[in-house]
């Protein structure tokens, strides 16, 4: 641990990092290709509706022996509409026709039972009329639409309307993926993906939210100082935070894994399965966004404001007339930091005197 | 609430035992609370614990682009409830979901075919002549006052005074007891009430004289002639024990042209009727609504109007019925096979207006008027989803969620003992309270507001054991920057909360923001994952501010976290910090330092 504690302290003194923004137009080619073929794969494949989408039965049963193929045939009969068994890890098999509706399904259920040789009571049933899928989804939409507003709403209020703009930015990013994984990798959009959908939500902003208040603090007084540009300190932000945005990461996924592991290892296709995969690759994507585009976004941003502008002008100016003195970014001890503290004091530099009382950091 | 006071909040900073004592003690009543309440498990929703759910969505009817509102869907929810507690089904729930949805959940072990059956069907509501009756024993004392009918040609409830009953119409025999609150139904033409004859009333006497009406349509009638088919239903009646609600859903059944058997309630007690053919269906009245009469303190009363078949029919059996003597003097209300209420009748109803006055409580007056203005239901819906869960598969998705949950918990400590060493027994220890309130919340909810554990719920909270844990980072990671700085520990720790405080109120702000929005606008599978994920996250809040940070205050002051030992994952050396060079120090707010 010690040396990742190591580099946590070089990435937080900058001595060490990774030039984020300065690489932004990589990263954002990076993410445009992959929205494109998402899109594209969206487009052309479209997503595979779950049996909740189109209207139909889901059956489940216990434990059996029968084979899927027969269990096909049975279902096939019993409803005149095509079938689709799969086995699932547990022996149970799960037997979905699509295109029947609430009361034909209960006939199917029915036969089955005795095609089976089941109490009818042992066979689960989930029959879903054609529109309500629909009337999952929509309201899903709807409600991803209020949220989205009023989180940029917030976040302008929190951080300010630029960052609330990359931030929502961010987020259309991480849904398009998520959404066009789903479409090129074919897999089932049941109401519990819409659901993991909907979460990532809330969690792919919680690192950007993260590094947007690192970056706030840092950039206070940055206007009264001349020897960064705001790009460079976004910059800074990131990597003094990289640690924590990787942490947080894990550990969120940590627990999406343990379901997606029993979910899809244990119960075979389920509610939980579907949750944790559009959780996983929703989080991963939430992850990538806040560190690659939704800052460096920022950055772009804000250096479009005339006194930023009017900073980079001087910062570069400075350097090419006292090269001896500048150091280039993101190396080097940070004497004229802005003062980034909590009681913001005014000046560029803050006294160096006052150094640590006690004997901070003393080696033993 | 985004951006907190800066400074030390002296309350958590300085008396960390107090706020810890807080917290714990919360924890201690909320557990104690939930014993107490006898409620020690979460309810569980039918896809853990078996049963079936449906799910009815209202259609929209052609021209009635406003049929679907709160009132309807109201109405609705409490006719299904009546049908389906009717089965004797127990503890089957009926709510309404968003705008237009009505989920039924009916646990394991009853007949869900036939409450399927009963939900989504129109009810029906008939008008039948009472032949006989025996009125349940067991009711109260105070024989309540007859409802009384009678028609208002306007709009304004007439007066009639019911509550002084005809000692004569009075069913004497046979049921000494009964408070048969039959109403009666009086009739004039000019809208006037009629009293109850008996009673020296003062009400101007219009044309509301009782008189039998001889309308020469085809009365019901109202004497069982001795024959086989009579034989037959005198022994049925009989038989009938309306207070076993298996032979309750039996009974009433029957084509509208038979005469039929049938039970009914008589505040809070069981009564048998025999009742004779349709004589007006449902569907005939118009309108109802329950009005209070102010002018003679009558109470409140139900006024109904019939459309003019209605009209026709229901003045031609009221005219049969007013020559009768009671029982046979009685139309019952019957809906969905069931006497909902038997007024009776002392002259006939011909304006197509009716009223049914009696001691009614507004309630009653209300549920009355709404089962008759929708003696079927007052929407058409259709079902929309239908789970039927086996109670062994909901146990094993029961169990897989909790094996889930256990793995992913397990997973996080791992994680933050490797990377946290001693730090994380501060994180561990605010995980396990969060877990403790979640659950001790979840068992309390049930019974409080009758929340339901469900499959996405216990999803949402697996995936809250990261949001909570991502808090601890937030701040553990601050104070190591600290501590990078050169700082002690101490100072460390109470430098670092601020900024971390505003970084876990912003990004837990969302993630409550996210929730609510889905739970407030989303329907089923969804909502029960949201409610989780605000719930947490709140909780998260709290465990942070009252738990995790007073913790770290005092283990600061303790020699093994203080004194940055290797294991504590507070070690500068570790952490890479460097007694300061020439580096500025960032400014420091103005803090008494403890020494």
């Amino acid at each position: 641990m010690s040396k990742l504690g190591d580099l946590g302290a070089r990435l937080h003194r900058g001595e060490v990092g990774y030039d984020f923004v300065g690489n932004r137009k990589i990263w954002y080619g990076v993410s445009i290709l992959i929205t494109i073929t998402a899109i594209v794969g969206l487009a052309v494949r479209g997503l595979s509706m779950g049996i909740e989408f189109q209207g139909g039965a889901v059956f489940t049963t216990e434990k059996t022996s029968v084979s899927v193929s027969q269990a096909e045939t049975y279902a096939e009969k019993a409803s005149g509409h095509d079938a689709i068994v799969q086995k699932l890890g547990n022996d149970t098999l799960r037997i979905q026709i699509s295109g029947v509706d609430t009361a034909k399904s209960d006939e199917i259920q029915q036969q089955l039972a005795k095609d089976l040789k089941v109490d009818a009571d042992t066979i689960n049933a989930d029959l879903v009329g054609p529109s309500w899928g629909e009337q999952v989804a929509n309201k899903a939409w709807q409600g991803l639409a209020i949220f989205l507003v009023l989180v940029v709403i917030y976040l302008a209020i929190a951080f300010e309307l630029r960052m609330a703009i990359a931030a929502f930015v961010a987020l259309i990013h991480d849904i398009t993926i998520t959404i066009g994984i789903y479409a090129l990798v074919g897999f089932e959009v049941t109401p519990g993906t819409v659901i993991g959908l909907l979460t990532i939500l809330g969690y792919s902003l919680y690192d950007t939210v993260v590094v947007f208040d690192s970056l706030k603090e840092q950039t206070k007084d940055i206007t009264k100082q001349t020897r960064w540009t705001y790009a460079e300190i976004a910059n800074r932000s990131i990597n003094s935070t990289l640690v924590r945005s990787i942490n947080t990461t894990v550990v969120a996924l940590l627990p999406v894994a343990g379901l997606l592991f029993i979910g899809g290892g244990v119960l075979g296709a389920g509610m939980l399965n579907d949750i944790s995969l559009s959780l996983f690759v929703g989080l991963a994507a939430g992850a990538y966004s806040s560190i690659f585009i939704a800052t460096p976004l920022v950055a772009d941003l804000k250096e479009r404001e005339p006194q930023l502008k009017a900073l980079k002008k001087r910062v570069l100016a400075k350097r090419a007339q006292s090269e001896h003195e500048s150091e280039p970014a993101a190396d080097g001890p940070y004497d004229d930091e802005p003062a980034d503290a909590t009681p913001a004091v005014v000046g560029p530099r803050a006294q160096s005197g006052a150094r640590s009382r006690g004997r901070g950091g003393k080696r033993r | 609430m985004a951006a907190p006071k800066k400074g030390r909040s002296a309350s958590a900073q300085s008396k960390p035992g107090r706020a810890l004592a807080l917290i714990l003690i919360a924890l201690v009543a909320l557990t104690g609370g939930m014993f107490a309440s006898g409620h020690t498990t979460p309810r569980l929703g039918i896809d853990l614990a078996g049963g079936t759910s449906i799910t009815l969505t209202a259609v929209n009817e052609p021209g009635q682009p406003n049929a679907i509102n709160k009132t309807n869907m109201d109405t609705a929810v409490e006719i299904m409830n009546r049908r389906v507690n009717g089965l004797g089904v127990s503890e089957a729930e009926v709510q309404t979901q968003g705008n237009e949805n009505i989920i039924v959940n009916i646990p394991k072990g009853t007949d869900s075919e036939e409450a399927r059956d009963q939900v989504g069907t129109t009810a029906k509501l008939y008008f039948r002549p009472v032949l006989a009756s025996q009125v349940g024993t067991g009711a109260t004392e105070n024989p309540t006052a007859s409802p009384s009918t009678s028609p208002s040609g306007s709009g304004s409830p007439s007066p009639s005074k019911s509550d002084g009953k005809d000692a004569a119409t009075e069913p004497g025999a046979g049921d000494s007891a009964s408070p048969s609150s039959s109403p009666s139904s009086s009739a004039t033409s000019q809208g006037r009430a009629l009293t109850d004859a008996l009673k020296a009333d003062p009400t101007p006497s219009g044309s509301g004289s009782p008189s039998a009406k001889a309308s020469g349509s085809a009365a019901p009638t109202a004497t069982p002639s001795a024959d086989e088919a009579t034989q037959a239903l005198q022994a049925k009646f009989a038989a009938l024990d309306c207070n076993d609600p298996k032979q309750r859903a039996e009974a009433g059944k029957g084509k509208n042209t038979d005469t039929v058997v049938a039970c009914g309630q008589d505040n809070g007690s069981w009564s048998k009727f025999i009742l004779g053919p349709v004589g007006v269906d449902g569907t005939e009245v118009d309108k109802a609504q329950a009005l209070l009469d102010t002018q003679n303190g009558t109470g409140w009363q139900v006024v109904m109007d019939f459309d003019s078949k209605g009209a026709d029919k229901f003045a031609d059996i009221t005219g049969q019925l007013a020559t009768q003597t009671s029982p046979q003097n009685e139309f019952a209300i019957v809906l969905d096979d069931e006497v909902v209420s038997h007024p009776y009748v002392q002259a006939a109803v011909t304006g197509g207006k009716a009223e049914i006055s009696g001691s009614f409580t507004q309630e009653e007056a209300q549920n009355l008027a709404n089962m008759l203005s929708y003696g079927a239901l007052p929407l058409t819906f259709k079902e929309s989803s239908v789970t039927t869960v086996s109670p062994a598969l909901g146990g094993e998705q029961l169990q897989a969620g909790l094996i889930a949950g256990a793995i992913g918990l397990a997973l996080v400590m791992i994680y933050l003992v490797v990377y946290y060493r001693g730090l994380s027994l501060i994180a561990i220890a605010s995980l396990l309270i969060s877990a403790a309130l979640t659950y001790v919340l979840m068992a309390l909810l049930g019974p409080a507001i009758g929340f339901a554990l469900n499959l996405p719920a216990v999803c949402g909270a697996i995936v809250a054991i990261g949001i909570t844990a991502d808090s601890f980072i937030v701040y553990f990671e601050r104070v190591r920057d600290e501590i990078r700085e050169g700082r002690t520990l101490r100072p460390a720790v109470e430098r670092a909360w601020p900024r971390a405080r505003r970084t876990i109120l912003v990004s837990d702000f969302v993630s409550f923001l996210s929730a609510a929005v889905l739970f407030i606008v989303t329907v089923g599978k969804v909502q029960g994952f949201a409610f989780t994920l605000g719930l947490t996250t709140l909780l998260d809040v709290v465990v942070v501010f009252l738990f995790t940070k007073p913790l770290l205050t005092l283990l600061a002051r303790t020699k093994f976290f203080g004194n940055g030992h290797s294991w504590s994952g507070l070690d500068p050396k570790r952490l890479g910090a460097r007694p300061p060079l020439r580096r500025t120090r960032r400014s420091v707010p103005a803090d008494p330092k403890e020494a």
